[in-house]
């Protein structure tokens, strides 16, 4: 026990003395955070907007009193006439046009029907949609205030509601994104780059000559790991607990085991690339490439599964992170329990296990 | 010097597919000696060594290491024997005490052990202003008698030397030599592989292997006798030019 325990000390040594690491360890969560938080996000908010009122009545004073107030609009000029509509958006940080036609109100109140023109931005056609998306819903938004009045005969309303996610916050996808992310990548590559810098320098096979088990070299290297990683976690989820008011619905301990789980799958990831690497450099390129761009492009956080082909939707599911994707949002938003997320939990155990048969066994054949 | 034999090997012999890399070698090594172990590259030396560090296992073949058994008695003979490998082997990023207390500690030392044998070892090397500096910014050589150092700090029956004096100045060589010299004098048997002929004549006894095969084995003067040769190096190129394998 002594002396696994002088060899986890040695581990933490090596951690902690290579700044580089230390720095992407830490590091890569916060910015990912960041990034995904503020910079990459699928809100938009503040769009630069015109509007041109040829009506300028109180209906549209109204209207427009409503557009200012939201979030996703700033109303930078009012506009005389709608020649000067093109301009606005070739001078180019215009988005979006909303045009009140004469007589608005009146239409409104005497023929029951009144026009609004909504010009958009269509060369970025996602932003386009979701900006008329936001105009629209603030006009009819106005219109149903205006029902409460008058009583008509047939109406449907339809109720939406956005179930989990109210507000349509973008966070409540990605936060559980990149844990998968940066967990697989810290893991995997951590390990793998930590044992193949001992065989690259010799080292290895002079802790493989001395009396020290083969396998608890692998278990003391993955330790720091997974404490690191467990830390690293805590940032993530207090970072999107108080930056992104991300919420945590379920149980946190069940959170934790879930990725207790994922950490351990990622490290005998990395304990196999391990034994196919034979330099840092390829183990760090291996666990890169077969982490970082599946884990983004096949886990759902990205691009939705269910629009892949069926191919590709087959190789998701060979996906470690794909599965934690699943199980952190059914635990942190849905605040499902374990009875919710089983299949999933069983999947991945079993894909850990697996993973640690074949490696340990590829360990043990290098040494014959 | 005693009798006491601490290597055997019978027949010992590596095969990688159809290549023969060590073919049935058969030798003795005696407690307390120096025990040269030559040939050219890929001479199968290193296979060899590896086989009696118990890193490799042999295709056919016996041997005994400290008198315990090469196939099934693996984890006596790693308490009993030292490595240094032919790659500089302690940890860069960790200074030269922790790198004594790590490689003591997976020995299992006790903490007073410890404590008595890193004091001692920096004190034999004379380094006790350099104790809390990184391994990273020492000196080549400094290192190599370092590990050197480490490799025997638990005391083992025979240490493995591979080639451990490459790429160091002659006076370092000779300071090295000076530290075999006294871990042989306190009893412990080594076994080291060179290429510097001058190294050769230090030893107490010499194997030269060609192409897989011991090909000589006795004291260096009477290696020189038999090949009517003056120095090593002259009975070196005699071995060697019958060698087919080409050098990796």
């Amino acid at each position: 026990m002594k002396q696994f325990l002088t060899f986890v000390r040695k581990e933490f040594y090596h951690v902690f003395r290579d700044k580089k690491t230390l720095l992407m360890l830490f590091g890569l969560p916060i910015v990912q955070i960041v990034l995904f938080g503020f910079a990459l996000t699928n809100e938009i908010k503040n769009s630069k907007i015109v509007i041109c009122d040829y009506a300028k009545d109180e209906a549209t004073q109204q209207i427009i009193n409503k557009i200012e107030a939201s979030q996703n609009f700033d109303i930078q000029k009012t506009l005389f006439s709608h020649r000067q509509i093109e301009e606005a958006f070739k001078a180019g940080n215009i988005k979006l046009a909303i045009i009140f036609p004469a007589n608005f109100n009146n239409d409104l109140s005497h023929l029951h029907q009144a026009q609004v023109q909504i010009i958009a931005d269509a060369s970025d056609p996602n932003t386009a949609n979701t900006l008329t998306n936001y105009a629209t819903a603030i006009i009819m938004d106005y219109q149903q205030e205006l029902m409460k009045n008058n009583v008509v005969p047939f109406r449907i309303v339809p109720e939406i509601r956005m179930l989990y996610n109210p507000e349509l916050k973008g966070a409540t996808n990605f936060v559980p994104g990149v844990m998968a992310l940066v967990l697989m990548l810290v893991c995997v590559m951590m390990t793998s780059v930590s044992i193949v810098r001992e065989k690259e320098n010799g080292t290895m096979e002079v802790l493989l000559v001395s009396p020290f088990n083969p396998f608890l070299v692998i278990i003391a290297k993955a330790i720091p790991y997974l404490l690191l990683s467990i830390v690293n976690l805590s940032v993530i989820l207090i970072l999107s607990v108080t930056l992104l008011d991300m919420p945590i619905n379920g149980s946190i301990s069940l959170l934790f085991a879930e990725s207790i789980l994922l950490i351990i799958t990622a490290l005998s990831l990395g304990l196999l690339i391990s034994n196919v690497a034979q330099s840092q450099q390829a183990a760090m390129l291996i666990s890169l490439m077969g982490m970082l761009v599946p884990t983004m492009l096949f886990t759902g956080f990205m691009f939705p599964i269910e629009n892949m082909p069926v191919p590709l939707q087959v190789i998701c599911n060979i996906i470690p992170a794909k599965w934690y994707y699943t199980i952190v949002k059914s635990i942190m938003i849905k605040g499902l329990g374990f009875s919710a997320i089983w299949k999933e939990t069983l999947v991945l155990f079993g894909m850990t296990v697996f993973l640690l048969v074949v490696s340990f066994k590829k360990f043990k054949t290098r040494l014959v | 010097m005693t009798n006491e034999t601490v290597i055997k090997t019978d027949k010992l012999t590596k095969r990688f597919g159809d290549f023969i890399a060590t073919n049935e070698i058969t030798f003795e090594v005696y407690a307390g000696e120096i025990f040269g172990f030559l040939g050219a590259n890929g001479a199968g030396k290193t296979t060899a060594m590896k086989m009696l560090c118990g890193l490799s296992t042999p295709s056919s073949g016996n041997a005994t290491i400290a008198g315990f058994d090469i196939y099934k008695q693996t984890e006596e003979i790693k308490k009993n024997i030292g490595y240094m490998s032919q790659k500089f082997s302690l940890y860069e990023d960790l200074t030269v005490l922790e790198n004594i207390q790590f490689f003591g500690g997976i020995y299992g030392l006790t903490d007073k052990q410890l404590k008595a044998k890193s004091n001692q070892l920096i004190e034999t090397l004379g380094m006790q202003n350099e104790a809390k500096k990184l391994v990273a910014s020492l000196p080549l050589g400094w290192k190599q008698k370092l590990a050197f150092s480490v490799a025997i700090l638990h005391e083992p029956k025979i240490v493995f030397l591979d080639e451990p004096t490459g790429g160091v100045d002659p006076i370092v060589r000779r300071q090295f030599w000076d530290l075999i010299y006294s871990a042989a004098d306190r009893g412990i048997t080594i076994f080291v592989t060179t290429h510097y002929m001058d190294e050769a004549e230090y030893c107490n006894r010499v194997s030269m292997m060609v192409d897989g095969v011991i090909k000589a084995l006795d004291t260096p003067d009477n290696l020189k006798k038999q090949f009517s040769a003056s120095s090593m190096d002259d009975v070196f190129f005699e071995l060697a030019r019958g060698a087919k394998r080409k050098a990796d």
